[in-house]
């Protein structure tokens, strides 16, 4: 077999299978017993050269509508936004996506120095102590941000507010089944988290609340409020934020959350079909012990040099075993170097301005749609998503948008019965005026 | 490499500089204060950097000089399949129509991704002998959790709520105990025999009506391959719980036995291992999980389906357990392992196995005089050595570690599997040529030589490294998780 991934020679094997003391490579499978020993070869597709598979797998791709052909106006949850070019040139370097976990840290202080530094912009963005090196996503993110909370305040039930990303909350209920954990969802109002429900819900078996912030309606959550009702019950207070709107937004830390989750795809990472991207997970120094995943700390050489190690580790699956409290292992360490490049070229300027045009090109939009005559029931402040009240099916509505070049916002009537004709648009610092404009007209057309 | 320290990003900041240019406004600005309730705008900036674009290549340059990977040098590191990451891959998931798209588009405008996800699940479930894969679990431990509450939810329809109990071995990855607490079980372990092999009188002890299931890795962690399988399988099946495949080690036998024909009920597979996802310094993987019809009811939802030729989710499973991640997995690791996949075709992948395997034992008859070779018998993709030996002269096999790190190599697995005292465990993978492997032997030939002549030189490894050995305890006892300004 000639490959050019395996460097395997006729001679090679000669030389080895002589060293081995065998004749055949057949020898080294005859302890798999006869019964259940394979024969022959899969029956799965041949193998292709590269050029006539790269040309096949193109022609897949381009089946795909993609927002580099298309204005995309989609959020819920995964955003089109500006990705700096230097990003994908970082972490093509091989050096780091090569690499395994950081064990070995004498030759892996690159990348244990470049999750440090992502630890530090994810608590400068939240304005919490500390965070972990990331976790999968958003989502499991949250969802162990509960476990962690019922373990931690030995209570057994987790209030998530309805205002959360829906997949997310379909994500924590399967986590907290696993720990016998209860979730209660905490209706909205006008969009925002129903505040009254919420005081009435909680109790002293509350081990936490969580919220999103900006929530999935784009909304912008009354955190202070949030926070004064879960502590009065001694909960702990979750919240699941945007970090690229932290760049204007006064960060969760500021309102005294215990546990800060969410995603760093905005910050240079793909939209990619929905993965992988970057769960982020911090918290207070009063957590610390508690944190799922890996941390990287600061400390020095022999010769007191600085350098970073993988510690606190006996908080991990691999030391604990059966007594760990979370069994994630690789997280997404390229994407939070991604994360960490975006962030870093962006800047302390360029977060703020981007999240600044992102409130204020949606804003725009809003006002277009009302002016077009469509409703925007939640009235609230928000960031970059606004709902939308249409005249019939959104499907409908998308399909035509799709023939105009735009990828429509997400159909509400798919997650929430009461919220049918219903479409989450988001405006991305990405949609030129011309692309809002085009939008509102061609909805108007489709529904006039 | 520069031995110096390498400056933080925060520490080479200065006022004014910018490594981005954003479009002007193309709307009406409008005062941030007017559309945010009181309160709600930030103060305070956050301290992000403020650099060149040249800075932000400079600094990251330099730290990936300071990180070994495969690319740099030969990664034995045992149970990690530290193989060659095809740069094909790399670029077929940079296309756009596989990048740049919205996980909650029309399934009509995204048929070119479901029918990739598709066919990699065909290819999985030819490759692992199941029914039916699912491609939504984000890494291994996430895939083994996954299937594990699959077999909770089992249990649970057929009222079998008194199995709270999941075996495990004792060479077991440590993820496997602590998934099985996740999904809410109790962890029994099962004993080793002196063959290395799950003892099956010991099984046969600790298996009852309380038992949801056992996790198994075949080959195990000492690369061993679980001879009486079948056996292990029927005392399982007998007492009405369900036998797990930990994926971790398939290198080892891809084309030559699968776990559906050894009687697994569900598999998971860390695709950024066997199938050459790239480990990126810690993930992203992607760990699908294969299941026996028995479980189908019970997978993750959505699950994709092929409807006349059209591709799309079903979200009416009644009994599935949930979702387990928002969206439908690592969607861009999973067009990586399709790519390598496609690219090896079922000749290839049998070559895959047979040489990793053929590898792993040339090295360990390289090696095995002149370390204890604690199981010697055929080894399957892996090995196992005792620094015992050099233990006795003072000389741990973490030093020895270090030592090799001297010698431009990341060194194997160490201390584990936990049942071979000073434990290092080597998988050399297909893609290293035979000249890799001898150099790697001949250093860690003179490492043994050299702890029997000139141990300090072991102890006091590593010596060419860009630092020295870091002090763990220090950072532990005082952690310091992120720059503060001075």
């Amino acid at each position: 077999m000639k490959h050019r991934y395996l460097p395997m020679t006729e001679q090679d094997q000669s030389e080895m299978l002589d060293v081995i003391g065998i004749s055949s490579i057949d020898e080294l499978f005859a302890d798999i017993p006869e019964k259940v020993r394979f024969k022959g070869e899969y029956n799965i597709r041949p193998a292709k050269a590269e050029s006539a598979l790269l040309k096949e797998l193109s022609q897949l791709a381009a089946k795909n509508a993609d927002s580099k052909q298309y204005a995309s106006f989609l959020g819920a949850g995964v955003y089109d936004h500006f990705k700096p070019i230097i990003v994908d040139h970082v972490i093509s370097r091989s050096e780091f996506y090569t690499a395994y976990t950081p064990y070995q840290p004498e030759i892996s202080q690159g990348e244990l120095q470049a999750i440090f530094e992502f630890q530090t912009m994810i608590c400068e963005l939240t304005g919490m102590d500390l965070a972990n090196s990331s976790m999968y996503d958003g989502g499991t993110a949250l969802a162990e941000a509960g476990n962690l909370a019922a373990a931690h305040t030995r209570r057994k039930k987790l209030l998530v507010s309805e205002a959360v990303h829906p997949e997310y909350i379909d994500v924590v209920k399967v986590y907290a089944k696993g720990q016998n954990i209860e979730v209660v969802t905490v209706p909205m109002t006008d969009g925002v988290t129903d505040m009254v429900k919420l005081e009435e819900l909680l109790d002293e078996d509350t081990a936490a609340v969580m919220v999103q912030y900006p929530n999935f309606f784009g909304q912008i959550e009354d955190l202070a409020k949030v926070e004064q009702l879960t502590h009065a019950q001694k909960a702990l207070f979750i919240v699941s934020a945007n970090p690229l709107a932290l760049g204007v937004l006064t960060p969760p830390g500021k309102f005294g959350a215990d546990i800060t989750v969410g995603d760093a795809q905005v910050f240079g990472i793909a939209e990619a079909f929905g993965g992988p991207h970057c769960g982020f997970f911090a918290v207070t120094t009063k957590l610390m012990r508690k944190v799922p995943g890996r941390l990287v700390g600061e400390t020095t050489d022999e010769e007191g040099r600085r350098g970073y190690v993988l510690t606190l580790q006996a908080r991990e699956q691999h030391i604990r075993r059966d007594k760990a409290t979370s069994n994630i292992c690789s997280n997404q360490a390229l994407n939070a170097l991604a994360a960490s490049v975006a962030m870093t070229a962006l800047g302390k300027k360029g977060v703020k301005e981007i999240a600044t045009q992102n409130i204020v090109k949606t804003h725009y939009a809003k006002q277009a749609f009302e002016k077009a005559g469509f409703e925007v029931p939640y009235q609230g402040a928000h960031f970059n998503e606004i709902v939308v009240k249409v005249n019939g099916s959104v499907a409908d509505a998308n399909k035509g948008l799709l023939e105009k070049g735009l990828i429509g916002g997400f159909d509400l009537g798919r997650v929430n019965t009461n919220l049918k004709n219903h479409v989450l648009i988001a405006v991305t610092e990405q949609r030129t005026k011309e692309e809002i404009d085009a939008l509102v007209q061609e909805m108007g057309a489709l529904h006039a | 490499m520069h031995k110096e320290n390498q400056p933080l990003i925060f520490e080479i900041t200065k006022a004014g500089r910018v490594g981005y240019n954003l479009p002007e406004l193309d709307v009406p600005e409008v005062d941030l204060s007017t559309l945010l309730p009181q309160g709600m705008q930030r103060e305070e900036e956050a301290e992000l950097p403020e650099v060149s674009e040249l800075d932000i290549m400079r600094h990251y340059t330099a730290l990936s000089n300071r990180n070994h990977g495969v690319d740099t040098g030969f990664y034995p590191l045992g149970s990690c399949t530290m193989k060659y990451n095809p740069k094909m891959n790399e670029s077929v998931a940079r296309f756009p129509g596989f990048a740049n798209i919205h996980p909650l588009q029309d399934e009509a405008s995204v048929q070119g991704a479901l029918e990739l996800m598709y066919d990699l699940q065909e290819h999985l479930i030819e490759i692992t002998g199941m029914d039916e894969v699912t491609l939504q679990p984000a890494a291994g431990a996430h895939g083994e959790w996954t299937a594990l509450m699959m077999i909770r939810a089992f249990h649970e329809a057929n009222g079998d709520t008194q199995r709270t109990k999941v075996i495990v071995p004792d060479s077991a990855h440590g993820t496997n105990p602590a998934s099985a607490t996740v999904a809410g079980f109790e962890t029994i372990t099962v004993k080793s025999n002196e063959d290395g092999l799950v003892d099956l009188e010991d099984l046969r002890r600790v298996a009852g009506p309380d038992t949801a299931a056992l996790m198994l890795t075949n080959p195990n962690t000492l690369g061993l391959f679980e001879e009486t399988i079948l056996e292990l399988a029927e005392i399982i099946h007998g007492v009405g719980g369900k036998l797990y495949y930990d994926g971790a080690n398939l290198n080892a036998v891809m084309s030559k036995a699968r776990p559906g024909d050894m009687g697994f009920d569900c598999v998971h597979l860390n695709l950024h291992k066997t199938f050459t996802g790239p480990h990126g310094g810690g993930g992203p993987g992607s760990g699908p999980v294969g299941v026996k019809a028995e479980l189908i009811p019970f997978l993750p939802s959505p699950v994709l389906v092929k409807v006349d030729d059209k591709y799309t989710f079903d979200y009416n499973r009644p009994q599935t357990i949930g979702r387990v991640k928002p969206f439908y997995g690592n969607f861009g690791i999973n067009v990586r392992a399709y790519t390598y996949i496609r690219s090896m075709g079922p000749d290839g992948l049998k070559a895959v196995t047979e040489y990793a395997v053929l590898n792993a034992n040339y090295m360990m008859r390289r090696l095995e005089g002149h370390f204890d070779l604690p199981y010697n018998r055929h080894c399957k993709h892996e090995f196992v050595l005792s620094g015992r030996r050099q233990k006795k002269l003072g000389v741990r096999t973490l030093d020895m570690a270090k030592r090799l790190l001297d010698f431009g190599y990341h060194p194997p697995t160490i201390y584990f599997p936990l049942n071979v005292e000073e434990g290092m465990m080597i998988e050399p993978t297909e893609t290293e040529s035979k000249e890799t492997l001898d150099a790697f032997c001949d250093a860690l030939i003179q490492i043994a030589q050299e702890v029997e002549e000139n141990p300090e030189i072991v102890q006091n490894a590593p010596h060419t490294t860009v630092i020295s050995r870091l002090d763990e305890t220090k950072a532990a006892r005082k952690p310091v998780l992120r720059y503060i300004k001075a």
